[in-house]
């Protein structure tokens, strides 16, 4: 039988062909630039606050730093739906350890339940997760989980579209153990230059700082040239 | 659980891989908005419903009831917009009902998101979901794959380009009632006239603290139809005849059979079609 539109699935071996890029088209997209660093007194998280629908900015002052426990937050990227569903489930499961336990969790057991999620339910999601978080027994850590599920524990990660741009930036200018100042200079600087060269990232730049007085959240908007205001809390 | 039965959707894409083309894609010809002022939140709508090229209904209504005071405004597949909404709406009141408290907005957007993000998108439900709560004034949007949004305005569907456009221009922080109303039907109009997908009338619904809401039907009509000025229709006898003859249905019968037909709803069975708002 032939169609006017011509052939265009592809019979598997069941007789059913899904193509997930097909199924998937008109999805929200968080084209992103996304990092966090461990700095002497914890981490900071930063991201820019764009999301679009192909070429359309669906938002221009998205929040990408979402907070899955008191001093456990996370940089999404990848679809909007898939990791908004995964932080709910995260931040469900976190709220109860933290109940149950009469403790809060640490940082690896929220990034441990993050890669569970992603990576059995790899074939389904297009999620690119940082987890950055401060608990007082191990201080400030930084958890990447990339597309596949895969958990790694770095001293700084960056992710999204355009993390590409800054991975020489980044690397050239990194120090360990920086000033609270030095690290807010780091994060601001290096999402300068990934706003900068890459189309699907750019608005406004979110920080979050997370020590052991909690949680700080700066705004950086391209008005003044990201410079301020800084600290919105 | 409730919810929707998707067993036609493999035998579809079978077909599919076997050269049947498959039902024509859905597209979203709608326009829809949201915003925020002092005291509470307006949603607004157009009224044009499209099948394919075709104006399906110029007169419908897309502002759907959750619960007194949360509504929704909805785009995309309209038997998926209804349906989702009314199912929502069901389950909030429910949830009310066993903890004795006023629904909250956010719980109706997670208990959306949750829904849509099981369906993978296959539930074509854009929704613009507004209302007041004990916490406060509430304004989000939902995409069919569960994805939200929480903003001071909003626009969804093919015309939320021409009504972005609207607000970016001439949105203010300070909005009182009457200005919201003003800002969120000139965004409507601008999808009206600059959207082929949108037409028709302006639907406005103000959800107000300690007030009660108020759905303003067919806020405006800027596209009523006018008196034409001339008639075009022949006069009788305009055609000249040169004979007449009348044959009665009982003469009739001798040259063929004749069989009434009742009036019977499946006369129609052609007119199946999938409707989009």
């Amino acid at each position: 039988m032939v169609s006017q539109h011509g052939v265009q699935g592809v019979l598997g071996e069941d007789g059913i062909h899904v193509d997930m890029q097909h199924l998937k088209s008109g999805e929200v997209n968080l084209g992103t630039s996304i990092m966090a660093i461990n700095f002497k007194d914890g981490v900071i998280l930063g991201a820019d606050s764009r999301t679009t629908t192909g070429a359309y900015i669906a938002n221009r002052v998205t929040d990408k730093l979402t907070q899955v426990h008191d001093t456990i937050w996370c940089c999404r990227s990848g679809s909007a739906a898939d990791t908004q569903a995964v932080a709910d489930i995260v931040s469900y499961h976190l709220n109860m350890y933290g109940v149950v336990n009469d403790e809060a969790p640490s940082t690896q057991v929220a990034a441990s339940l993050f890669q569970e999620l992603c990576y059995e339910n790899k074939d389904a999601l297009s999620a690119g997760i940082i987890i950055a978080g401060y608990d007082p027994r191990h201080g400030g850590q930084v958890y990447s989980i990339p597309l596949g599920g895969s958990l790694h524990k770095q001293s700084f990660a960056i992710g999204g579209s355009g993390s590409t741009y800054i991975y020489g930036y980044t690397d050239a200018h990194w120090k360990d153990n920086m000033t609270e100042e030095e690290g807010i200079d780091f994060v601001r600087s290096a999402l300068q230059e990934a706003i900068k060269w890459d189309g699907s990232s750019g608005g406004v730049i979110r920080m979050v700082v997370l020590t052991n007085r909690g949680a700080v959240r700066h705004l950086y908007l391209p008005d003044t040239n990201y410079t301020g205001p800084g600290v919105t809390n | 659980m409730t919810g929707f039965d998707f067993s036609n959707y493999n035998r579809n894409a079978a077909l599919h891989a076997r050269g049947v083309p498959l039902p024509k894609a859905t597209s979203t010809g709608t326009t829809i908005v949201g915003c925020i002022y002092d005291n509470g939140v307006v949603i607004a709508a157009d009224t044009r419903a499209t099948s394919g090229p075709i104006v399906a209904d110029k007169n419908c209504e897309k502002l759907h009831y959750i619960a007194p005071k949360i509504w929704c405004a909805g785009a995309g597949t309209a038997a998926d917009t209804e349906f989702t909404t009314a199912l929502i709406s069901s389950n909030v009141e429910l949830h009310s009902l066993s903890t004795g408290r006023d629904p909250r907005v956010i719980t109706c957007m997670t208990m959306l998101k949750q829904h849509l993000f099981r369906y993978q998108g296959h539930i074509g439900a854009y929704l613009v979901v507004a209302g007041v709560d004990p916490t406060g004034v509430g304004l989000y949007t939902v995409h069919a794959h569960g994805s939200t949004d929480k903003l001071p305005y909003v626009t969804m569907g093919s015309g939320s380009l021409a009504a972005m456009s609207v607000f970016e221009s001439m949105w203010q922080p300070d909005l009182d009632k009457e200005g919201a109303i003003a800002l969120c039907a000139e965004a409507i109009k601008a999808g009206i006239f600059n959207d082929l997908g949108s037409g028709s009338n302006v639907d406005v619904c103000v959800i107000e603290k300690d007030k009660p809401t108020k759905l303003l039907r067919n806020y405006m009509k800027p596209n009523e139809r006018g008196l034409k000025e001339r008639n075009y229709r022949f006069p009788k006898g305009t055609t000249a005849w040169l004979n007449q003859k009348v044959i009665s249905k009982e003469d009739l019968k001798k040259y063929v059979t004749i069989e009434t037909l009742s009036g019977d709803d499946n006369l129609a069975a052609g007119e199946k079609m999938e409707v989009d708002v």
